[in-house]
């Protein structure tokens, strides 16, 4: 099912093209990845996408009554603003205490709930917005390099948490990341950004598109994806992980 | 009953705090205190517009500052940075209003009682007028709470959950204008801003929550208001600076328990 769509997207920055002619679509259920050089436009498209930036044409036709969560790439709670982890999932929708509870468990944060959001840790921070955008159980899952700041395992965490969220609500997740290994390895299609659609399709498709090449090179890391998505089988790999 | 000054005046002075303490709180949070000043200097300029044209100076200070307000934000939008705009804007609406009061032949008008207030010769209808809009801004704030916190904390996170931060910006704009209008006759225009910031600042090491924080801020303001009715009453000052300096008291006193308990583990 198509949840949604963009239409000739295109947005301007005073003058500067940042997107043109976007054209996109997500379906439930499906692990899509933007992938992109710095300062292409990926973050406008998502900001797009939640309604954050207007487009100066085209449109976003997202299928009505879905809830969409977001994880920011990162978030300054002013030290100004109290606040507790629990009273931030209650935001803007109260939740009941048990769903809490069972979004920081899940969120590997037991017991943080009462913490003030300033004396987290950068990684403890990036779980609890993604606890919180789990919380109201969404329709589309939008993810801004929400792995950024997390060590290795966190990372890891994350995406078993991100492939876990995917089975049990079959939302569809839309993610920006610069983990090009990852993406490949995660994502059921991968789309290339560079202001423009460059190239799009499952991942070992384009990971060898000349577009694709000629935006990353052809490192170790892609090399590895490939060899891994021609051969998933092989044992071996595993200790790779 | 309403016929003792001293009672008129303490309901006018618990009005204002009450109404300014959550507003006060978003002000804090948002980092617009300088927003606030603006908007109090623009009122002085729609004391004499009201003046000119025998308008009630609740209707004129609302919505010269109301025009403040969106000016500023939009102006902001546009690219201009926002200390300078303000640092602008203030001083200029101040200076406007100064000069188009001086203009006013044949009236003879206290601008005293304008710049700091007074609170003393608050009259039934006065008190109307200001517990009329310290309901309307609570009523506001209490209705959109919620999304005002979001859009405060993240307007993309606001925007992901269907709410629109730029609405909930021109809420707090139009709350902020009321209760310019409203405390003007209590503090005055120079020292509107410290009844919105200095409450909320003084609120924040003993909160939580951002809940707490605005009920602490509502009953400091409203101690601060008796409190300094009842010195002004005594030491024969003036009570608008007067309440100013005893919450600016109580903020010392907030600063100096920070300071003391700053060094143990805590999770406030």
């Amino acid at each position: 099912m198509r949840i949604l769509t963009t239409n000739n997207l295109c947005v301007s920055f005073g003058g500067n093209t940042v997107l043109k002619d976007i054209n996109i679509h997500i379906d439930k259920g499906e692990i899509l990845s933007i992938v992109g050089p710095n300062g292409s436009g990926k973050s406008t498209l998502l900001r797009t996408l939640i309604g954050a930036v207007m487009p100066t044409s085209g449109r976003v036709k997202v299928v009505s009554n879905q809830i969409i969560g977001y994880v920011p790439q990162r978030l300054n709670i002013d030290a100004t603003m109290p606040m507790t982890v629990h009273r931030f999932l209650s935001l803007p929708k109260r939740q009941k205490q048990q769903s809490m509870d069972a979004a920081l468990q899940h969120a590997g944060l037991t017991d943080l709930g009462r913490q003030q959001l300033s004396t987290l840790s950068g990684g403890q921070f990036q779980r609890v917005l993604l606890a919180r955008a789990l919380i109201e159980k969404p329709d589309l899952l939008l993810l801004d390099e929400a792995t950024q700041g997390l060590d290795h395992s966190g990372s890891a965490d994350f995406y078993r948490q991100i492939e876990r969220v995917r089975q049990e609500l079959n939302c569809a997740i839309v993610m920006i990341s610069h983990e090009l290994h990852t993406v490949m390895r995660t994502s059921d299609r991968v789309i290339c950004l560079n202001h423009s659609i460059c190239c799009e399709g499952a991942p070992d498709v384009v990971s060898v598109a000349p577009e694709y090449r000629l935006l990353f090179g052809l490192d170790d890391d892609q090399m590895f994806a490939n060899y891994r998505h021609h051969e998933p089988e092989t044992p071996l790999q595993e200790s790779f992980i | 009953m309403l016929d003792d000054f001293i009672l008129r005046a303490a309901l006018a002075g618990l009005g204002v705090a009450i109404a300014a303490a959550p507003l006060g709180c978003f002000i804090v949070w948002r980092r617009m205190a300088f927003f606030g000043d603006a908007t109090a200097h623009a009122a002085i300029l729609g004391v004499a517009l009201s003046l000119t044209f025998y308008i009630p100076i609740f209707v004129g200070v609302l919505i010269v500052s109301l025009l403040m307000g969106i000016t500023v934000a939009t102006m902001s939008e546009r690219g201009y940075a926002m200390d300078t705009l303000l640092g602008v804007l203030s001083h200029a609406s101040l200076a406007f209003g100064l000069v188009a009061v001086s203009f006013l032949s044949g009236v003879r008008i206290d601008l005293m009682a304008y710049l700091f207030g007074d609170i003393l010769s608050v009259g039934k209808m006065d008190l109307g007028v200001i517990w009329g809009g310290a309901a309307l801004v609570l009523m506001l704030i209490g209705w959109r709470w919620s999304a005002l916190l979001m859009s405060t904390v993240n307007p993309e996170l606001a925007c992901a959950s269907g709410i629109s931060p730029k609405r909930e910006k021109i809420i707090l704009t139009l709350s902020l204008a009321i209760v310019v209008a409203v405390a003007i006759k209590v503090v005055g225009v120079l020292l509107i801003a410290a009844m919105l910031i200095i409450p909320a600042a003084t609120a924040r090491p003993f909160s939580r929550t951002p809940e707490i924080m605005a009920l602490i801020a509502a009953i400091i303001g409203c101690g601060g208001s008796l409190a300094g009715l009842k010195v002004s009453y005594v030491m024969d000052t003036p009570t608008g600076p007067t309440i100013v300096c005893i919450v600016a008291l109580f903020f010392g006193i907030s600063a100096f328990c920070q300071y003391i308990f700053r060094s143990k583990p805590t999770n406030a």
